[in-house]
């Protein structure tokens, strides 16, 4: 039998949509429901983030990080700080190494919680999501309890983070992974594992390992390909090395290796990789003053240098050139979310209007930092 | 109270009976309107509630009189329905206004007219018809072609996605829910639901009523294809894709607002009532009481029917909140290779049932 033809239709999803994860345009050719081509619009959330850092301070730079990656901020301060410190040469002292990567971590369990409720809610499954959004509160109270912020911490400065943890902040710290560990089972069995959810998914929007790296997909996206890469582990900064933990790799679980369902569950995984990893930091958090390597005035040395670091949404690097003085002469971020975009039209191709929803919600995007 | 008790009852009085037809239709159908409204406004208010419980919220609070203020918001949808008629009514410039404005109507008419048929108990039937099942499912798609002139008139590609997958889904869902209701009619041997009903009285073995769902394992399976179908075909989750919020935005009520909006909404939950009392009629007894030979009067019937419903549009609900959404094809292929090929076949077997055992 051949192929019905029909006319190509154009459709505009979004930048107002219940499902582009913020001011996503994507111009959709569709025949019927099925797609032929997908054009991504981006730049509705554009805030001049790299040209406005040529004119600010270093110091000044963090809280433009966190307005990029909104729902990873500490990861996005991380980065910045991490990338300063190896320009200018400072160590810094280990207190402040451990509160960063306890920081670092709650806060990529707390996106990839929110990754995946959104994940649940694009395939149409309300109750996850707000089960999520309960536990990933209580993450964001610790951090308020911290810092004083909910969502735009501003907390990793150069050389150290702006406040110390408060005293009883082990014991929360604990008493919240264990609440929160047996809430993973309760995710998988209400979502996890649900038919329609894994009908939904598996083999839905296969990534293939060699696709993803020709266009720089990275983070749990590229590790749902099978690819195990995780700069963590291979590009180890801060003092990821102390730490043991897997790093989570996709199967073709119930599908193809590389479907949405594999960069679903890795995400899901990652979580318990995260707690194993906050788990032996609070353990092991020496004592001491978080203030200590904080340079009054940042001056880096002449020259630049490239980090990046290991965001919840994959390889997040900063490229920072250094004049010598006290404002970069330029700051470039590299967004994991910007190269999983790219991939999008090539993977939807021949999909349902439905399954480039699945698809979109699955590379896990946020558009304050494809925008920046 | 049926409009042939009220008819009879007129000619009694003098020899009108054009005139005492409408006013028995006008007597009786101004009450099922009510109960209509009511439905709407309680099963929102269920729906948010049961919602709220099953997600660990706390749902609509505040609206609400005296000490219940605060904790339940009892009036939350009174307040709703409010702001829903003062809302402005938006009409797109370039749609099909004449189709635009009737498409509610016509959804409405639909949901109103199956209402009339449900036995609510043994006395309290606005029109107890001899084909009443057939006349229920009948009724039932005239909804589906409201949706097609919402979602053509609208002029909106997300209106026009939704009502094409609406007319998909409706019209291939009503085929397994007729063949299951089958079972039923071949059971009774009738259509007249009230005499469907009278069929499922006594007990099996002296313990289970005598519903049909009961009566042997071809019925038990109808009973379940006929629920899963009539969520299809009311187009609610894991089943509403016609509207699916992720990805059509509204589907085809994506450009109602104000009191048509709140139209469609009113036949929604209207539409779960009946197909849920077409359910309760056909395979759970009616208005028979779940323990044999008590609580048999028509006050108690109400209850149980109404029960019985109620209980059913719960089921719908919280398949609303556990469950993702299917994909198109997905839809398409439960009800082509899976429900319709079972149903057949349960024909099948409920008649080699009757011709044996009997």
């Amino acid at each position: 039998m051949g192929v019905v033809q029909g006319d190509q239709m154009v459709l505009n999803i979004g930048p107002q949509h219940p499902s582009t994860h913020g001011v996503l345009r994507l111009e959709v050719m569709t025949d019927g429901e099925i797609v032929s081509e997908i054009k991504p619009h981006l730049g509705y959330l554009h805030r001049c983030f790299e040209k406005h850092s040529e004119n600010v301070t270093y110091e000044q730079v963090i809280p433009f990080t966190d307005r990029c990656d909104y729902l990873a901020s500490m990861n996005s301060n991380f980065g910045y700080v991490v990338a300063m410190e190896e320009l200018m040469e400072i160590k810094v002292p280990d207190r402040v190494e451990y509160i960063r990567i306890i920081m670092g971590e709650l806060n990529r369990v707390a996106s990839h919680l929110l990754a995946l409720g959104v994940y649940g809610l694009d395939i149409g499954a309300f109750t996850p999501f707000l089960y999520m959004l309960r536990d990933r509160e209580r993450i964001l109270d610790m951090f308020e309890y911290t810092c004083g912020a909910r969502l735009l911490y501003n907390y990793m400065w150069v050389g150290g983070v702006s406040h110390d943890l408060p005293k009883d902040f082990e014991k929360i710290c604990f008493g919240f992974l264990d609440y929160f560990e047996p809430q993973i089972d309760e995710y998988n069995n209400l979502l996890t594992y649900n038919k329609i959810f894994v009908e939904r998914t598996a083999d839905v929007g296969v990534i293939p390992a060699d696709v993803a790296i020709s266009y720089g997909v990275s983070g749990p996206n590229l590790r749902g390909s099978g690819v195990n890469w995780d700069v963590r582990k291979d590009e180890s900064y801060s003092i990821y090395d102390r730490f043991e933990f897997d790093v989570p790799v996709g199967d073709g679980k119930f599908g193809t290796l590389g479907d949405c369902f594999d960069r679903y569950w890795v995400r899901m995984l990652e979580i318990k990789e995260s707690v194993k990893i906050i788990r032996q930091a609070l353990k092991d958090i020496p004592s001491g003053d978080v203030h200590q390597a904080l340079p009054k005035k940042i001056r880096p040395p002449k020259g630049s240098v490239y980090r990046r670091t290991e965001s919840p949404r994959g390889d997040l690097g900063y490229y920072i050139i250094s004049d010598g003085s006290p404002v970069p002469s330029r700051v470039k971020m590299r967004s994991p979310a910007f190269t999983a975009l790219s991939c999008l039209d090539e993977v939807s191709k021949g999909w349902m209007i439905s399954d480039v929803i699945a698809i979109l919600g699955s590379l896990d995007i946020v558009l304050g930092e494809i925008d920046r | 109270m049926t409009v042939d008790f009220l008819v009879d009852w007129f000619a009694t009085i003098g020899d009108f009976p054009i005139l005492a037809f409408i006013l028995a239709v006008i007597i009786s159908g101004i009450p099922l309107f009510l109960l209509m409204a009511l439905n709407a406004m309680v099963a929102v208010y269920a729906e948010r509630k049961v919602s709220a419980f099953m997600m660990d919220r706390i749902g609509p609070m505040g609206q609400g009189p005296g000490l219940h203020a605060g904790k339940w918001g009892l009036l939350q949808t009174v307040a709703d329905a409010i702001k829903l008629l003062v809302k402005e009514d938006t009409i797109p410039q370039k749609s099909d206004k004449l189709l635009f404005k009737m498409a509610p109507f016509i959804i409405f008419i639909g949901a109103f007219l199956g209402l009339a048929a449900v036995p609510f108990s043994s006395s309290l039937q606005v029109a107890d018809f001899n084909v009443g099942v057939f006349y229920i499912i009948a009724v039932g798609s005239i909804g589906v072609i409201g949706i097609i002139m919402a979602g053509w008139s609208s002029n909106n590609k997300w209106s026009l996605y939704g009502a094409m997958r609406s007319a998909a889904q409706i019209i291939s869902y009503e085929i397994p829910a007729g063949l299951s209701i089958i079972v039923p009619i071949m059971m009774a041997g009738t259509m007249n639901l009230q005499t469907m009903i009278q069929f499922q009285s006594g007990s099996i073995w002296g313990i289970l009523p005598n519903w049909i769902i009961f009566n042997n394992p071809f019925t038990f399976l109808a009973f379940f294809i006929f629920f899963i179908s009539a969520v299809a075909e009311t187009n609610r989750t894991p089943f509403d894709i016609p509207e699916a919020e992720s990805e059509l935005v509204a589907g085809w009520m994506t450009e109602y607002s104000g009191f048509r909006w709140a139209v469609f909404f009113l036949s929604e939950y209207s539409n779960m009532l009946v197909v849920s009392g077409l359910a309760v009629a056909g395979f759970l007894g009616g208005w028979q009481s779940p323990i044999p030979g008590m609580f048999d009067s028509p006050g108690w019937g109400l209850f149980w029917f109404m029960g019985k419903v109620i209980f059913l549009i719960f089921v719908m609900m919280w398949f609303r909140w556990t469950f993702p959404r299917l994909r198109v094809d997905q839809l398409m292929h439960v009800c082509w290779k899976v429900f319709i090929p079972i149903a057949m076949f349960n024909i099948f077997g409920v008649g080699i049932w009757k011709l044996i055992i009997g």
